[in-house]
């Protein structure tokens, strides 16, 4: 196999596969989600190649599920997931940390109210 | 390691504990409860099949509390070593499969099936007065029971995902058939692999319908696959190994399964637009121990390692 494919591979592998390689190198990348048991949330996991959905929840399955990680499993093609540039952390988080007034504990009940 | 500067095991925990060291005593074989030793199985008052427990270092095992009579342990070794070999076949696809995810897909099988071969040949040695290890590892072709089907070659993934879809399905229904059994233990078993074997065939017909239904080569090659298998599908509803234990209620009557395996085939042929072979069947004798040239290799290779070093533990 020329198309080196890693299960939690974050490079983008149609860079690294020269032109003409196997047909197989057209899998798309999909991002894994899994509810453990005791969980409320899904948690990412990693990530695999697939052909389709169902095979990518199958895959999800045999990769992310070996012992007993979760119960529940989303996979996500990678494409529709938009994240956040490392660049920009600055000016998107930074400007939440000193505004203490919207956290509920910065304000003191009045007291005439019961029940707030 | 001087043994001056460091104490032995025994006078360590003898120091740490101030009283005999019995941890590291070979445990002698007590009742009613006794561990389990290189494949033995314990001996117990409650019927149970312990799942492997992450960590726990405990061994699968089961713990029996009959003693299947020799019929019955005969019949457990035929479906131990379906198995067993069908284990044995995948695992020569550990890091040879077409992608990573499919490598680890169809070795995962393997290993589902090897963990329910475990249990059927613990059983079989229990009737036999013999372990699980020596079942596998010191019989002779002769001796096996297993299927022609599950001892073909994997080929290429076309004849790979053919054989895993025609064993599984009649896995599943054989298990399913298996839950009534009048033997406990087989039922407790097949009521375990049964969710194992319904994953496998989800996954083989998945790969078949998208073969199938794919681009002219993969259709070929499925179909090719599949006509390499048929030969070998009549001989896995051959009733005649076992007719007194279908009868008593223990084996289940493969013959009965047929129709249901047909009409199920068919469905997932029909969506992978693939056709349902007319070849003529081989004469399989596999359960009379009469064997392809198959079984030589595979066993060759599962064994040498055993029987190059009996009793090696590690």
């Amino acid at each position: 196999m020329t198309n080196p494919t890693t299960a939690s591979g974050t490079e983008n592998t149609t860079t690294g596969s020269p032109a003409g390689s196997t047909p197989t190198g057209g899998w798309p990348l999909w991002e894994v989600f899994i509810r453990s048991k005791r969980g409320l949330s899904h948690v990412h996991a990693g990530s695999l190649h697939a052909a389709d959905a169902r095979m990518a929840l199958a895959n999800a399955r045999d990769l992310y599920t070996r012992r007993s990680e979760g119960v529940s499993l989303w996979v996500v093609p990678s494409e529709q997931i938009t994240a956040s540039e490392p660049d920009s952390k600055d000016s998107y988080f930074e400007p939440a940390a000193d505004k203490v007034y919207r956290h509920p504990t910065f304000y003191t009940r009045a007291e005439g109210v019961p029940h707030l | 390691m001087s043994t001056e500067t460091n104490p032995t095991p025994e006078t360590a925990a003898a120091q740490a504990a101030g009283h005999a060291p019995q941890a590291y005593e070979t445990v002698e074989p007590t009742p009613p409860v006794q561990p389990a030793a290189r494949g033995m199985p314990t001996v117990g008052d409650e019927l149970e099949v312990d799942p492997l427990l992450p960590g726990a270092g405990v061994p699968l095992t089961a713990t029996i509390t009959s003693v299947p009579s020799e019929d019955v342990a005969g019949y457990a070794l035929m479906l131990g070593d379906d198995a067993l070999i069908t284990a044995q076949r995948l695992g020569e696809l550990v890091a040879k499969g077409p992608e990573l995810e499919e490598d680890i897909a169809l070795t995962n099988i393997a290993l589902d099936q090897l963990g329910a071969a475990r249990m059927f040949l613990q059983y079989a040695g229990r009737g036999l007065d013999t372990t699980e290890d020596e079942l596998a590892y010191f019989r002779d072709e002769a001796e096996f029971r297993s299927c022609a089907l599950v001892e073909q070659p994997n080929g290429d993934f076309g004849q790979t995902i053919a054989k895993v879809l025609l064993t599984s399905l009649y896995q599943q229904l054989l298990y399913r058939g298996l839950l009534d059994s009048s033997d406990e233990f087989l039922a407790a078993v097949a009521a375990k692999s049964i969710k194992e074997v319904d994953y496998h065939v989800e996954h083989a017909s998945m790969w078949t319908v998208r073969l199938g239904d794919g681009t002219e080569e993969s259709h070929r090659r499925m179909q090719a696959g599949l006509e390499m298998m048929w030969p070998y599908v009549d001989e896995l509803f051959d009733d005649s190994p076992c007719t007194d234990l279908i009868d008593s209620g223990v084996a289940v009557s493969a013959a009965g399964l047929r129709e249901e395996f047909d009409a199920r085939l068919v469905e997932i042929l029909e969506t992978a637009t693939l056709s349902l072979p007319e070849i003529p069947a081989a004469r399989g004798q596999g359960r009379f121990g009469l064997h392809s040239p198959h079984l030589g290799y595979i066993l060759a290779e599962m064994q040498v390692l055993a029987r190059q070093h009996p009793g090696a533990t590690w």
